[in-house]
């Protein structure tokens, strides 16, 4: 079985989303001296994004070390961005930057702590994504 | 001479070098990096699709713009400066000047706007026509009552989420849709940059107000939760008939009504809260999502609205820190 990672700040909307998931997941401390968490098995990564008006700075620091480490990056499969449509193209941002830099699919974004369609849509995804994730590497 | 200590204890040195909550950190550069001024936007190059606006669309645009500018002064001279005496931290106080300032700049930029496409008379009419408006009244007094000297600092909060993150939608509208339209492009430009801020501002004082309830009892708790969702009860029963009033005559009311939903449940989001409308009713118009988010309809691969996913485009990061 495999899971999720993901990393909520104080503004907890990110974390709420994972309530409502109900599925197994890790959490990024917000504080760096707490230890990071060590997956055992592949996961998707969930972030939510912290870009300013250029899309500068949208990973936050706690996630860029946690991906810093190569082996709980070389389980990462995919990453769900969330964020805010009010911040325009950068919406979701931390999605495709993660996307990008490790080489995995952005697989979906969601705004603050998601609706419930937002809920089934990830859901459903990730069932289909577990079971065949070479459909996602065509 | 009457020596008493003030009200209020005196300011000491804000120390940016000691924080007590690093969000106001991420904030202040946040706020700092997202600053902009009207003149960077050239807006003189929406006068020809001005034009093309029939008179009564341009009257609406006016007054809708002289809504946004109520609002925003609103938030400028007394929301931003009351929140001002309920910070916990120096810091806090420091990112309230910020969004006051910046409140004062999206009231001003309105003007630019107006000076740049309209005539004198036709802004003189709207303005007085936002004076005389029922409803822009009733919001205005339901918020300017919590923010009063004495109100409850939760409740203040509460009022202030909703302005910045859901009173202000009935007006946003507006230039997405002309967006939408390939019309006043430049102006929807400023206007995302007046959204992107809003944005900051609603997430951060939800952040705040999220702290606070962590310091009070359940029974003040269930009260400030109680509070908010009869307050946007009532404001959305206000910008109901606003928007009745000012959407009708060009058939877009109820479209604005999915957009208030949808809008009304993120500024709940921002306080912590679930959403109040259902979400079939918050279903916003896809014209209307694409002139606020434009060219980031591509990474929805679980939804499987695109063709295949895309892997990210190459975009710059400055992050010095990803050393892989």
């Amino acid at each position: 079985m495999t899971g999720l990672v993901y990393y909520s700040s104080g503004s907890g909307n990110t974390a709420r989303m994972i309530d409502r998931l109900g599925l197994p997941a890790l959490r990024i401390p917000i504080s760096p001296a707490d230890p990071m968490p060590v997956p055992p098995a592949p996961y998707v990564l969930i972030c939510p994004t912290y870009s300013d008006g250029e899309g500068r700075g949208a990973v936050p620091k706690q996630v860029i070390r946690f991906l810093n480490d190569a082996s709980a990056r070389s389980l990462m499969r995919g990453v769900i961005g969330a964020g805010n449509r009010n911040f325009g193209t950068y919406f979701g941002h931390a999605g495709p930057v993660i996307a990008a830099k490790c080489g995995v699919p952005c697989l979906y974004r969601f705004e603050l702590a998601g609706t419930e369609t937002d809920i089934a849509q990830i859901r459903s995804g990730l069932a289909t994504f577990w079971r065949d994730p070479c459909l996602t590497a065509s | 001479m009457n020596m008493q200590s003030p009200l209020r204890a005196a300011p000491r040195a804000v120390n940016w070098n000691r924080l007590q909550d690093d969000k106001d950190l991420e904030i202040w550069n946040r706020l700092t990096s997202n600053f902009w001024l009207p003149e960077k936007v050239p807006l003189s190059n929406d006068i020809q699709s001005w034009a093309t606006l029939r008179p009564m669309e341009q009257q609406l645009t006016i007054r809708v713009f002289t809504g946004l500018t109520l609002l925003d002064t609103i938030q400028n001279t007394v929301g931003a400066p009351a929140l001002m005496q309920d910070a916990v931290t120096p810091h806090e106080e420091a990112v309230l000047t910020n969004i006051a300032f910046m409140e004062a700049v999206h009231a001003r930029s309105y003007s630019s706007i107006f000076s740049t496409l309209c005539s004198t008379a036709e802004v003189d009419e709207a303005f007085r026509w936002s004076e005389d408006n029922p409803h822009l009244a009733a919001k205005s007094r339901l918020i300017l009552d919590e923010y009063a000297a004495g109100a409850n600092p939760l409740k203040r909060k509460v009022a202030s989420v909703f302005l910045e993150s859901f009173l202000f939608y009935s007006g946003f509208y507006l230039p997405m849709y002309w967006s939408s339209r390939a019309k006043l492009t430049n102006t929807a430009d400023l206007i995302r940059l007046i959204i992107r801020d809003e944005a900051v501002h609603g997430y951060y004082i939800g952040y705040k107000f999220q702290r606070a309830l962590e310091r009070v009892s359940q029974a003040e708790r269930d009260e400030a939760k109680d509070f908010a969702f009869s307050l946007i009860f009532d404001l959305y029963a206000i910008e109901e008939r606003y928007t009745a009033e000012l959407y009708d005559e060009v058939g877009l009311t109820e479209d604005v009504k999915s957009f208030l939903h949808y809008n009304a449940n993120k500024a709940l989001m921002n306080l912590g809260f679930e959403p109040l409308f259902p979400e079939q009713t918050a279903q916003v118009n896809p014209a209307i999502l694409a002139a606020l988010s434009p060219d980031s309809e591509n990474h929805d691969f679980f939804s499987g609205s695109g063709s295949s996913y895309v892997i990210g485009k190459a975009v710059a990061t400055t992050d010095d820190d990803w050393d892989f």
